[in-house]
């Protein structure tokens, strides 16, 4: 089958039925949802940027080198969900089984940096509970890391069914809007490390 | 416009997803260089870094998500397009009512 859309192209496995291009024209739907969510977060956050409270300031407590790791971490995971999907389209099964996997090593290694990180802060004295800021930094850091904890359990939750049920249709759609959700993640990782560490950074 | 991206054909090196790749580094390194190395004045420097993040999340929408593909591409750049515009009033709109005019001793 080979349609306009995908010039030159036999359609893809996850848009073959009509109930999986609804699927992911559903998901869209979704992840717009979604970055008006974030936007309420970061919102809070740039309101509440100068409420420290007279406890201790981020300026002190951030440690960039470590955010830089993360970032790298998340973007490259990002990456490798998307040769993932590449290699799906070849119909590359066991190859984007690796893909998948080394995404769900960099996601888990993001999980625990992100968490050691917590407990850096909250042993320097920034809690949930220190001051305005605080609060609002680890709401938004918050919700971010609990979206990319749900991801890595939906991969692992679509890996099991692949090997159980082998690539179709469905299961490489599930596969494509979990990878789009993985993306996501990243894009709103952007933001945060540009709204949140660098121009927190940048106007102390 | 949805028939303008082309899906990578079989056997191909994936390309746009190393360019996107590639790109998104040194999109990160450049706002990081702009925001501790260069000597523009703050105002410059926040708008330089935002705008570079809106590039780069633009790039990781085209290039790996593939946002305009499929015969509901256009629907979906265009729904993105209005959830940022939301997103951006909501984020951008909060800061402006709460701190403009009410506390502005606090900062620069």
């Amino acid at each position: 089958m080979e349609r306009e859309d995908f010039p030159g192209e036999e359609t893809p496995l996850e848009y073959q039925t009509e109930t999986g291009e609804y699927n992911i024209f559903g998901f869209w739907m979704f992840l717009g949802a979604e970055i008006v969510l974030f936007s309420t977060l970061f919102g809070t956050y740039f309101v509440l940027i100068y409420r420290t409270a007279s406890s201790i300031p981020p300026t002190e407590v951030f440690s960039m080198g470590l955010v830089l790791v993360m970032t790298f971490t998340l973007l490259t995971s990002s990456f490798t969900s998307g040769l993932a999907i590449h290699e799906m389209r070849l119909g590359n099964v066991t190859r984007m089984l690796i893909w998948i996997g080394i995404t769900l090593v960099l996601g888990l290694g993001f999980l625990g940096m992100e968490i050691y990180e917590f407990v850096e802060y909250a042993s320097e004295g920034a809690t949930l509970a220190t001051s305005a800021y605080w609060s609002s930094f680890f709401l938004l850091l918050g919700t971010h890391g609990l979206h990319v904890a749900m991801g890595v359990a939906w991969f692992i939750i679509i890996l099991i069914q692949i090997k159980m049920r082998g690539l179709t249709p469905a299961t490489a759609n599930k596969t494509f809007i979990a990878s789009l959700y993985w993306h996501f993640l990243d894009v709103i990782w952007i933001f945060i490390f540009t709204g949140v560490y660098l121009l927190r950074l940048v106007i102390a | 416009m949805s028939n303008g991206t082309t899906v990578t054909k079989k056997g191909h090196f994936p390309w746009k997803h190393v360019v996107g790749f590639i790109s998104s580094i040194v999109l990160t390194l450049v706002a990081l260089w702009i925001a501790f190395y260069s000597a523009f004045s703050v105002r410059t420097i926040v708008i330089l870094i935002f705008s570079l993040a809106f590039i780069q999340a633009a790039l990781q929408l085209l290039m790996f998500m593939h946002m305009a593909e499929s015969s509901n591409g256009r629907i979906q750049v265009g729904h993105i397009l209005f959830s940022a515009f939301v997103a951006i009033v909501v984020a951008v709109g909060s800061y402006w009512v709460m701190e403009f005019g009410i506390h502005l001793e606090h900062h620069m």
